[in-house]
Formats: C-alpha cells, sequence, structure tokens
C-alpha cells in the first residue's frame, strides 16, 4: 500500500477513535453541570451524588478524549504536511485559538473541580465545571470553524506567488455559514449522547430496583436531555441537508445514490449500487421525496452525479470527482436511521418517565441503545469526510496533494500499528471502566472527593 | 515590532511556559516509581502535580498550534521531518495522562505499579525526545530546497542530540525533585531532597559538557548579532545557585532556580536560532527563517489581536490553580484525593 492509503487510513481511523470519545464530553459536562447547579440552588445533596456518580464515567471518558486529542493537534503536520504549507495560514489560527481560548480553561478547572470539592466554596466548584463545559464546547466550536474551511472555504485568497491559501476576512472564517450548521449539529449530537448513556446506565439499575430513586431521577433528567438533543439534532440536520444540496451538491448526490438529474426527485430507501457501472441495479424509491428533503417543496430538481461530474470536469479539468457513493449512501442512512430511532426511543422515555419501571421491556431496549448515538456520530463524519472526496479543501486542494513527501509508507506502517494497537486497549480498559462505574451503587461514589 | 519577530518571541514564550512548567511534571513523573514506596507516597506524589499537569501539557499544544498558526511551513517540516520521534512521544504523553487518571480505578497492586511505570516512561521518554528534537534544531538538519527533511530518524540520534536529551531528562529529574521538596512532607520530602542534590551533580556536568559542545558544534553561541551566549551564562548561573540553595537547606530558592535555568537555557536556544527557526545543514538557503516561513501579515496581525486578549485571562486563572493547591500534600490516606 503507498503512502497516501496509509495516511488516509490512519486519519480515519484515529479520528474516529478520538471522536467516540468528544460528543460525550461535550454533552455530558453540561449535564454534569446542570445536575451540580441544582445542587448548590436547593441544597439537596441527591444532586451532589448525581453530578459525582455522572462525573465519573464523564471523567473516565474525557481521558481518554484529552490524551488522543494530542495527536489530533500534531497530525497535520505528520502525515499532511503539503496541506499543512497549503493551508497553514488559515488552519493554524484556529487550533491555536482552540488551545488558548479552550484547552487552557477546561484543563485548568476540570483539576478544581476534581480537587477541589474540599478547596474551594460551592459556587467557585460549580463555576468550575460550567467552565469546563464552555471550554469543551468552544475546542468544539474552533476545531469546527477549522474543518468548515475545509467543507466550504470562505474569507481566503490564493497567493499568487505559491498558489497558497491566504487569510484574507477573519469574520468571514468564522461566520462562515458552514459553522453555525455544523457545530449545533455536533453539539446537540453530544446532548443526545449523554442522555442515552446515562439512560442505559440508569435503566441497568432500574430493572434490577437498585437505588430506585436515585435511579429514577438520573433517568428523567436524561430522558429529557435525550429527547431536546435528538429532536435538535435531527432538526438542525435537515437543514444541514439543505444546506449541502447547495453548497457541496456532490456529497448530497453521493448520500442519495442519485445518477441522474431528476425533477421532481424521489428519494431512495434502499438501494443496490453499482460504481463501476455508475448505476442503482435495484432501488427502492419514494416519489417526490428528496425534492422534499432538498427544498421543503414537492416539486425542485436534484442535480445527479452523472451532470455533476460535468460540471466540475468543466471547473476543475479531467479527473474523478465522485466521492464513494455505496459508502455514502449507507452512511447517510445509518445515520439517519439511528438518530431517528433515538428520537422515538427518547420520546417513549419522557412520556412515561413518571413510572418507567413498569415499562421494562423499554428500559431493556434502553440499554443496548446507548449504541446509536455513537454509530450515529461515526457514520456521520465519515459522510461529511469522504463525501468530500477527491477534495481535502473543498474545490482547492485535493488529497493526493496532500499528503507529507517525505514520511516513507514503513513509517506509517509503524505508527497505524501502534495508535491502533494502543488504542483498541485503551478502548477496552475505559469501557470497562465505564461499565463498572455505571454499575456500581451511588455510594461508592462518595467516600472519596472524587472518585 | 516586525510580527514575524513578535511571533518568533511569542512561540519561544510558549516554550519556556512548557518546558519550565510541564519539565517539574516531567520530573515527578520520572521519580514516582523511585522516591514513592508505599501506595499512598505514590499517590501523595501524582496529587502534587494532579491539578496541573494537565493545564501544563497544554502549553506544549499551544506552543504547537500557535507554530502552526505562525510559522506553518515550520510545522509542516518540523513534524513530517521528525515523524517517527514525534509519534513515539505522542503514544507516551497518551499512556501517561490515561495512567494519572485510571491508575486508582485500579485496586491491585500489579496493576497499579503498570500504571506507575507507564507515567515513568511517559514522562522520560517525551523529556529525552525534546531534547533530541532541540539538539537536532540547534545543529541543523538536512532540509533541502523545497523545505523538507528527508533522513528520517536514525541521523536524528546522534551522540550530541543524545546527549542534549540525557540533558534535559537530566534538568527535569532536579526540576521536579525541587518541587516534590517543596509539596511533599515527612520520608518523601527528605527523599526528594536527597535526590534534588543527586540529580543536580549529574545534571550540571551533563550541561557543561553539552554547552561546551554545543561551542564547537554549533553557531548557537557565536554567530553574529542575536546569540545564545548571554542567556547561557545567565543559565549557568542559575543552575550553580541551585546546588547552593540546596546545601543551605531553601528548597524555595532551589525551584525557582531550577526554574530559571530551564527559562535561560530555552532563550538560548532560541536567540542563536533567530532568525533561522530550522537550520538547514545542506545549504543556508534553505533553512527556514521568520522570513520564509511566517504566516501571511494579516494573518499574523490577527493572531496578534487575540493572542493579547486572551493571554491575560490564561495567566491569571493558571496563576491562580497554582495558588489554590498551593499547599504540601499530606501522605494520608484520609486526606487523599484519589
Amino acid at each position: 500500500m503507498d503512502a497516501l492509503v496509509l495516511a488516509r487510513w490512519q486519519f480515519s481511523l484515529i479520528t474516529i477513535f478520538h471522536f467516540f470519545f468528544v460528543p460525550l464530553t461535550l454533552g455530558m459536562t453540561i449535564l454534569v453541570a446542570l445536575l451540580e447547579t441544582q445542587y448548590v440552588r436547593t441544597g439537596d445533596e441527591k444532586y451532589k451524588s448525581m453530578a459525582k456518580y455522572w462525573g465519573s464515567i464523564f471523567l473516565i471518558n474525557f481521558a481518554i478524549g484529552v490524551v488522543t486529542g494530542i495527536v489530533q493537534e500534531f497530525q497535520f503536520g505528520l502525515n499532511w504536511s503539503e496541506y499543512s504549507r497549503f493551508m497553514g495560514d488559515i488552519f493554524g489560527a484556529p487550533l491555536a485559538i482552540e488551545a488558548l481560548l479552550a484547552f487552557y480553561l477546561e484543563s485548568t478547572f476540570i483539576g478544581i473541580w476534581v480537587f477541589g470539592w474540599d478547596k474551594v466554596s460551592k459556587k467557585v466548584h460549580l463555576t468550575s465545571i460550567w467552565l469546563v463545559a464552555i471550554g469543551s464546547n468552544i475546542s468544539a466550536l474552533w476545531i469546527l470553524i477549522a474543518n468548515s474551511f475545509m467543507q466550504h472555504p470562505a474569507g481566503y485568497i490564493l497567493d499568487p506567488e505559491t498558489g497558497r491559501a491566504l487569510m484574507s476576512d477573519f469574520f468571514a472564517l468564522v461566520t462562515n455559514p458552514n459553522v453555525g450548521y455544523q457545530f449545533t449539529h455536533v453539539l446537540t449530537s453530544g446532548i443526545s449522547m449523554a442522555g442515552f448513556v446515562v439512560m442505559a446506565f440508569s435503566a441497568w439499575h432500574l430493572l434490577r430496583k437498585n437505588e430506585p430513586a436515585f435511579f429514577r431521577t438520573s433517568f428523567q433528567w436524561a430522558a429529557v436531555y435525550a429527547l431536546v438533543g435528538s429532536l435538535l439534532v435531527a432538526t438542525i440536520g435537515h437543514f444541514q441537508g439543505q444546506f449541502l444540496v447547495k453548497e457541496q451538491p456532490m456529497k448530497m448526490a453521493a448520500a442519495e445514490a442519485l445518477w441522474e438529474t431528476e425533477q421532481p426527485a424521489s428519494f431512495a430507501l434502499v438501494a443496490a449500487i453499482d460504481e463501476n457501472g455508475k448505476t442503482n441495479p435495484f432501488e427502492i424509491k419514494i416519489p417526490y421525496a428528496l425534492s422534499f428533503l432538498s427544498y421543503n417543496n414537492f416539486t425542485g430538481e436534484v442535480k445527479g452525479l452523472h451532470d455533476l461530474q460535468a460540471e466540475a470536469e468543466a471547473e476543475y479539468g479531467a479527473g474523478n470527482y465522485i466521492p464513494p457513493v455505496t459508502l455514502n449512501f449507507w452512511s447517510f442512512r445509518i445515520m439517519v436511521g439511528a438518530g431517528s430511532l433515538m428520537v422515538l426511543l427518547a420520546m417513549l422515555a419522557v412520556f412515561w418517565m413518571k413510572n418507567i419501571e413498569s415499562k421494562p421491556w423499554l428500559l431493556k431496549a434502553l440499554i443496548p441503545a446507548a449504541a446509536l448515538p455513537y454509530l450515529a456520530v461515526t457514520t456521520g463524519w465519515i459522510m461529511a469526510e469522504t463525501g468530500r472526496w477527491p477534495w481535502i479543501v473543498y474545490g482547492l486542494q485535493k488529497i493526493e496533494d496532500a499528503v507529507s513527501p517525505n514520511v516513507p509508507a514503513w513509517n506509517i506502517v509503524l505508527s497505524l500499528v501502534l495508535f491502533v494497537g494502543l488504542y483498541a486497549v485503551l478502548g477496552v480498559i475505559a469501557f470497562k471502566l465505564a461499565v463498572k462505574s455505571g454499575t456500581s451503587n451511588s455510594h461508592k461514589h462518595e467516600g472519596a472527593a472524587a472518585d | 515590532m516586525n510580527l514575524q519577530i513578535l511571533w518568533f518571541i511569542l512561540v519561544t514564550i510558549l516554550f519556556v511556559g512548557f518546558f519550565m512548567l510541564e519539565g517539574f511534571d516531567y520530573g515527578v513523573g520520572m521519580l514516582l516509581p523511585f522516591l514513592g514506596k508505599k501506595d499512598e507516597e505514590r499517590r501523595a506524589i501524582i496529587n502534587t502535580i494532579g491539578p496541573i499537569w494537565d493545564s501544563n501539557e497544554v502549553w506544549m499544544i499551544t506552543a504547537g498550534g500557535a507554530m502552526f498558526a505562525s510559522f506553518p511551513q515550520v510545522y509542516a517540516t518540523l513534524f513530517s521531518g521528525f515523524y517517527l520521534a514525534l509519534v513515539l512521544m505522542l503514544v507516551a504523553l497518551i499512556l501517561r495522562g490515561v495512567a494519572f487518571e485510571y491508575r486508582q480505578k485500579f485496586a491491585d497492586k500489579a496493576s497499579r505499579t503498570n500504571w506507575d511505570w507507564a507515567i515513568f516512561i511517559g514522562s522520560a521518554l517525551p523529556a529525552l525526545l525534546w531534547g533530541v528534537a532541540v539538539a537536532n534544531l540547534m545543529r541543523g538538519v538536512a532540509i533541502d530546497e523545497n523545505m523538507n527533511y528527508w533522513g528520517g530518524l536514525l541521523p536524528l540520534l546522534n551522540p550530541f542530540s543524545i546527549l542534549g536529551g540525557l540533558v534535559f531528562v537530566s534538568l527535569f529529574v532536579m526540576h521536579g525533585a525541587n518541587y516534590l521538596a517543596l509539596k511533599t512532607e515527612g520520608e518523601i520530602e527528605k527523599r526528594a531532597k536527597d535526590m534534588s542534590f543527586k540529580s543536580w551533580i549529574v545534571a550540571t556536568v551533563l550541561t557543561v559538557l553539552f554547552v561546551v559542545w554545543t561551542f564547537f558544534e554549533t553557531d548557537i553561541l557565536t554567530k553574529s548579532g542575536v546569540n545564545g551566549l548571554i542567556p547561557a551564562l545567565l543559565a549557568a548561573v542559575a543552575l550553580l545557585t541551585v546546588g547552593y540553595f540546596n546545601k543551605t537547606g531553601k528548597f524555595g530558592w532551589a525551584f525557582v532556580s531550577g526554574s530559571l535555568t530551564v527559562v535561560f537555557a530555552t532563550v538560548m536556544v532560541f536567540a542563536g536560532l533567530f532568525p533561522r527557526i530550522m537550520i538547514s545543514t545542506l545549504n543556508p538557503a534553505y533553512s527556514l527563517t521568520i522570513e520564509n516561513a511566517s504566516a501571511s501579515a494579516y494573518t499574523l496581525q490577527t493572531m496578534t489581536i487575540v493572542t493579547f486578549i486572551l493571554l491575560p485571562f490564561v495567566l491569571a486563572y493558571v496563576g491562580w490553580t497554582y495558588y489554590i493547591f498551593r499547599k504540601r500534600i499530606k501522605t494520608d490516606v484520609k486526606t487523599l484525593v484519589y
């Protein structure tokens, strides 16, 4: 395998792994901060226990998110030096701001939160967890500002001498319309993930009639949180899709496996896809549905891959501009399917949350349902990143031109083996610790100041 | 002031902050298996840096990010060129961070001992590799006309750079021992003070050797214009006073002097490099400088404004955490935060 393929595998595997932990951090800090707010407001010790109990799972998750995040900061230099040279003038700034504005905040105040229960006042302690929550989410915002440039370049000029992208308008970079969709989509996906994880562990305890008062309250908070998150993530996703139809039509056409332009466009529920023959030998289609999804009307024209390929060739020269269709088609469907199931389950959970123990089937269903948000965020990112193929920066730089020329394949094999091996071990350890923590009794978390 | 010079100084400050702060917590990590005999002693040692090691590490991430923003060509050349060394360092740092957080989740002694060694390796390897990297930057590497270094890992592991690595390790061990002397009580404090003196001797011998070799091997101390000679002398004085304060029992001052040693040594390197950032041994014209490696004036202006707004807040709350956790850690199972 050549260095380019290996570098792509390395980027995708370590970034997907990193993003198992990020959304839970984003959503869980806010949930823990809300619980601690309730404790400080009411003085009810139960909420302090809940903040500590769910905080413990949050910390197990947070640790892996932090350490795998270090690799993220450096891997653009490691494997994508030509990208760093081409994009550094634009891409470095949000990364540096992310570190200055967010990483110091979360790393400092997580220390105060963990070690400071007896050292600082209740209010300062509460402020600390809110600052961690704000820091984590600001961090997501800045890295998505950087990613948004790759999806939808804004606020730049090309250097006439070197051909490199130069920042020309910081405000345009930050207010890139893609940022609003992407950030809120990620934030709310984190909120729904945290809700589903807390519901799953609470359900486990409730099925065993273990500390029902404690876990019923946890369940209720989590159910509402999950419903708010999953409804928002779906709604924002809908509008984000419409934005992409305009701005990255190729990605959406690939995600729909739409080879020919249609007006009105029908939505393929399932399809067998022949990428070589560039056709779908079999598909089940819902008439008008894709026009509606794309434009909120039943008559809009949706461009197909063939026409988009011809347009791209006219604009960028000969070449293949069609992203991996099968991968995008199924990633999109798995994401939307998982997300829809989450909305349904969260609705049922909220509907029956007053006497949820009378619905053991729902509690049983909610335990494996914690996997749904992980499936959704992973497939969502696969679509966001591979749907941009062949571009690393949409319309400006191709992936094949971005890789480090001076890193030989065997070096990447070595680093890939090291990272994947280490991450696999850490993933198993983190999962086991989280399960152990989430299936333990609440008082176990009381003895020590922070477990 | 010229913004490229300003950003060279800001990146220098970030590396100064990183080596000075993370330096002692690397030292604490390396000393953990040796100064802590019982489990509660090891917990006490870890807790001296528990609330702060993460923010210390952010100095490195910020230095990397700031370099990406201000000198993107250096970011690209350095990290692709030093690929395997950086990968090893990242693996070590991952082990270290996870070990700090997960160690207490395992009740059995064998697991905890394994995590302690993970902390040791996770601290020693980055210290060593940073020393190796800095020494190679001082000496220069074979960078071609397209700003790429093709040599791989082996040429980076030369005797000069390995000595540089050992200097970093020994200075950080000394720095960590001084820190532990201030932050612990009883047996650990005694062992830390003892270790502080021993490591001071080793660090002094290695540093003297390295500086003499630097004089012959590089132009860091001798080139005309800005060079590293004065900060090198200041670092030497600071290092000597560490031994004096150590012998007279003034460990607060020993820690200050140790910090200043790291600060001046870092300044020496950057002053000696200026205005180059990465020296090419193939042709001086291929070197990466603040001119040919920097971001555009617009980006530098933007980043300057952002940094001058944000940095004061960061320094204030980071300083405040050190104040909150200023007390010595008692080796007492009842009060230790696990």
